[in-house]
């Protein structure tokens, strides 16, 4: 950095800011997203800390009990991945709407119908081979998912009703949909105590992934994150999609069709959603039951706010979310804390991370135009307030 | 450690060692030790029916030669096969208890497969010939204590009305409710039980709702089956009705309006099955019994019971402690008019029927 910086004075030009100039601005603003996301999560951790050295237990046992059960040994790297895997669906389902300004929260909603929908699907479908039938599956979750959600898009666009309550209280419906269609019209006479769907069959089950012995949604998890990125971040769809979320009035002036936009974004999270319930059905329980409603969607929001809705830090965040649950066992066995511990830990991290949003552009060292100008005229003074 | 061959998982394998090494508790087995775990879907202290569990498992705490591990709030998806996995490999567990009724299929049957060597009894009745022979179940006939309930609700009742708050209405909830009413009737035929179903087993804020819903209805006496009576006993006793539990022995949350309740005793069928570990035997595969096994048993009675209902309660109760005991006979109809039994057959507490009722017996308002 240092010897970068030299070279840099040497040749900067006093028209235009260089090229070192222009990485060093563009690391800049870069490292601030970076930088201020894993403060905070120190931050979450170290005043969790406190909250447990005020129980009387040492919180250097438990980051060393988080690491034991989630991530310092192939089995336990096994089980975060595993239960990364729906969370990377459902962030994305929280994730692509805040690109548009809508904050979408009921994304178990659209996981709970797209298993049931996978499940419901794979009955007709029985006569067909599995390497057709079971992407047909997955098709029937994807378009149940996304005419859910993307009812709230509309809703929003159309009728001006608030997302964030209307994903709410439609993902209500949906589970109380699903479990009606569950114990009733779909239930398997032969399920008594635990009503479920007729099972899919071992021939649709979908099996883990070669070598990891984690199942494939992980894989199709981070193909979708990776998706989802292009998608907003590389596209001019992206671009219209990310300008109607940052001034809906300049984005309609410009032309653009916000509301097809706000729909079909909607529309795409909830799909991704339901591929969640899809792997849980195809690749985990092999028939829909009530326990599709095991709350990812409700974490996937933490996920997508924690990886500040880019679908690619989505990925990391929920394999150390996936790590910090996974360890919750150990920790209620090694250190007699019960199981809540988890969820204030992650309760914490939560709210560190939404207050460190006001922090954005407050630090000078962050600042592109701080390390784009040239040294001699850099640092701007600060403007003096006169009366 | 000894690492002759290097690789990636023999590198993790020792991050993990190390920092096992690093614990300042790490936890010293003593050789020989029996490890069992116990798995819960909710809190060990829910007042209901995971506490009924970790009530046995802190009784086996002081046995000598046993170590006992728990983990609550553990879902029923595919967390629970990392937890079984977790206590298998982390913990040398060789003894498991994943007690909710949903852990079974497929968790519990892939885990058995996978580790052949480790017992897995499971609560619920659903192991069969066909499954795994490490793998078992264990299981109460808990409606005897709700038929003993409903005799004790009639007694106290005035209204003649009584009320249940369900979870779903799956059959082990429906033998719940027919047996707490056919209790009552047993002793005034007139009374009729309203039903509220809750469709989910651990929803406080609609289990308050349907015990208020069933009080504004005149139901004097309320019991449930849900997985946390909590919530109905407290409510129900702020409105000064009367409360039957049902899990565990409910009475300190409503010392004045609860009258007894029906309760697992799951302490001896642990005893058995470690004791047969113990012996190097595996334990048993399928148990059941009643109150004359001991695997049910009654709260004691509260200052709300008449002596008339107690020496009731307790004459059927020594007919049920000789086994084999009919709740369920005819002749008998449902709520619907349909006859289910005809006079002079009955199904005593070990007929199979009993695992797929789907009716409400006359008297019960509500529908399946």
């Amino acid at each position: 950095m240092v010897a970068e910086a030299a070279l840099s004075e040497l040749s900067a030009a006093p028209a235009r800011p260089s090229r070192g100039l222009q990485v060093r601005a563009w690391l800049a603003r870069r490292s601030e997203a970076v930088a201020i996301p894993v403060a905070a999560a120190v931050t979450g951790f170290l005043l969790f800390g406190i909250f447990l050295a005020a129980q009387g237990k040492s919180p250097v046992q438990l980051a060393e009990l988080v690491w034991r059960g989630g991530f310092g040994s192939a089995f336990a790297l096994g089980n975060s991945l595993q239960r990364a895997a729906p969370l990377l669906f459902a962030a994305l389902c929280v994730a692509l709407p805040a690109r548009l300004g809508l904050v979408v929260i009921g994304g178990e909603g659209a996981i709970v119908l797209g298993g049931l929908a996978a499940a419901a699907a794979a009955q007709p479908l029985a006569i067909l081979p599995a390497p057709l039938a079971i992407p047909l599956m997955a098709c029937a979750a994807l378009l149940a998912g996304a005419v859910w959600i993307g009812a709230v898009g509309w809703l929003q666009a159309y009728r001006g009703v608030n997302a964030t309550i209307s994903s709410l209280l439609l993902s209500y419906i949906a589970i109380a949909i699903a479990t009606h269609l569950i114990e009733g019209p779909l239930r398997d006479p032969t399920s008594l105590n635990k009503p479920s769907t007729l099972p899919v069959g071992e021939a649709f089950m979908l099996g883990p992934m070669p070598g990891l012995g984690v199942h494939w949604g992980l894989g199709c998890g981070v193909i979708a994150c990776l998706v989802a990125y292009v998608l907003m971040d590389r596209t001019t769809l992206g671009f219209a999609a990310r300008m109607a979320g940052g001034n809906v009035r300049a984005a309609q002036i410009q032309g653009l069709p916000v509301g097809r936009l706000i729909v079909g974004f909607t529309a795409l999270g909830g799909a991704f959603a339901a591929l969640a319930g899809f792997f849980e059905v195809a690749a985990v329980q092999g028939t829909a039951n009530g326990t599709l409603a095991a709350g990812y969607g409700y974490t996937g929001i933490l996920v997508a706010f924690l990886a500040r809705q880019n679908p690619i830090a989505i990925v990391p965040v929920a394999f150390l979310l996936g790590g910090i649950e996974a360890s919750s066992g150990l920790i209620q066995r090694r250190m007699q804390l019960p199981d809540a511990t988890v969820l204030v830990l992650e309760g914490l991290l939560f709210l560190v991370v939404l207050a460190s949003e006001t922090l954005y552009g407050r630090f000078k060292l962050f600042s592109p135009h701080l390390w784009a100008a040239k040294r001699e005229t850099a640092p701007t003074p600060t403007p003096s307030v006169t009366a | 450690m000894t690492a002759r061959s290097f690789s990636r998982r023999h590198l993790l394998a020792g991050a993990g060692a190390l920092s096992l090494a690093a614990l300042p508790s790490g936890r010293a087995r003593a050789a020989g030790a029996l490890t069992v775990g116990f798995i819960y879907v909710g809190p060990k202290d829910d007042y209901g029916y995971n506490q009924a569990h970790a009530q046995a498992a802190k009784a086996l705490k002081g046995m000598p030669g046993l170590e006992v591990i728990e983990e609550e709030r553990v879902p029923e998806t595919n967390a629970v096969e990392k937890t079984m996995e977790s206590m298998i490999n982390l913990d040398g567990a060789t003894l498991l208890f994943p007690t909710s009724f949903g852990y079974y299929s497929p968790y519990l049957l892939t885990q058995a497969k996978k580790n052949p060597k480790i017992q897995f009894r499971h609560c619920g009745g659903l192991w069969t010939e066909k499954d795994p022979k490490n793998a078992g179940s264990y299981f109460g006939y808990i409606a005897q204590g709700q038929y003993l309930n409903g005799i004790v609700a009639a007694h106290a009742s005035k209204s003649k009305k009584i009320g249940f708050v369900g979870a779903k209405p799956i059959p082990q909830v429906l033998n719940n409710i027919n047996a707490f009413l056919l209790g009552a009737q047993s002793v005034e035929p007139s009374i009729t039980c309203q039903v509220i179903f809750t469709g989910e087993w651990s929803l406080a804020v609609k289990e308050a709702e349907a015990t208020n819903a069933l009080i504004d209805g005149g139901a004097d006496v309320i019991t449930c089956h849900v997985d946390s009576p909590k919530v109905v006993v407290e409510t129900a006793s702020r409105r000064g009705a009367f409360v039957c539990g049902y899990h565990v022995d409910q009475s300190p949350l409503a010392p004045q309006k609860y009258l007894t309740g029906a309760e697992w005793n799951w302490l001896p069928i642990y005893e058995d099955f470690i004791a047969a570990m113990q012996a190097g035997k595996g334990p048993q595969n399928f148990v059941r019994g009643g109150l004359a096994d001991g695997y049910v048993k009654m709260s004691p009675y509260g200052p709300g019971v008449s002596e008339v209902a107690r020496k009731n309660a307790d004459a059927v109760k020594a007919e049920m402690m000789k086994g084999g005991y009919a709740i369920i006979k005819g002749p008998l109809k449902d709520n619907t008019g349909k006859e289910i039994l005809a006079a002079g057959t009955a199904y005593p507490e070990k007929a199979a029927e009993l695992e797929s009722t789907r009716y409400l017996v006359a008297g019960v308002k509500g529908s399946v």
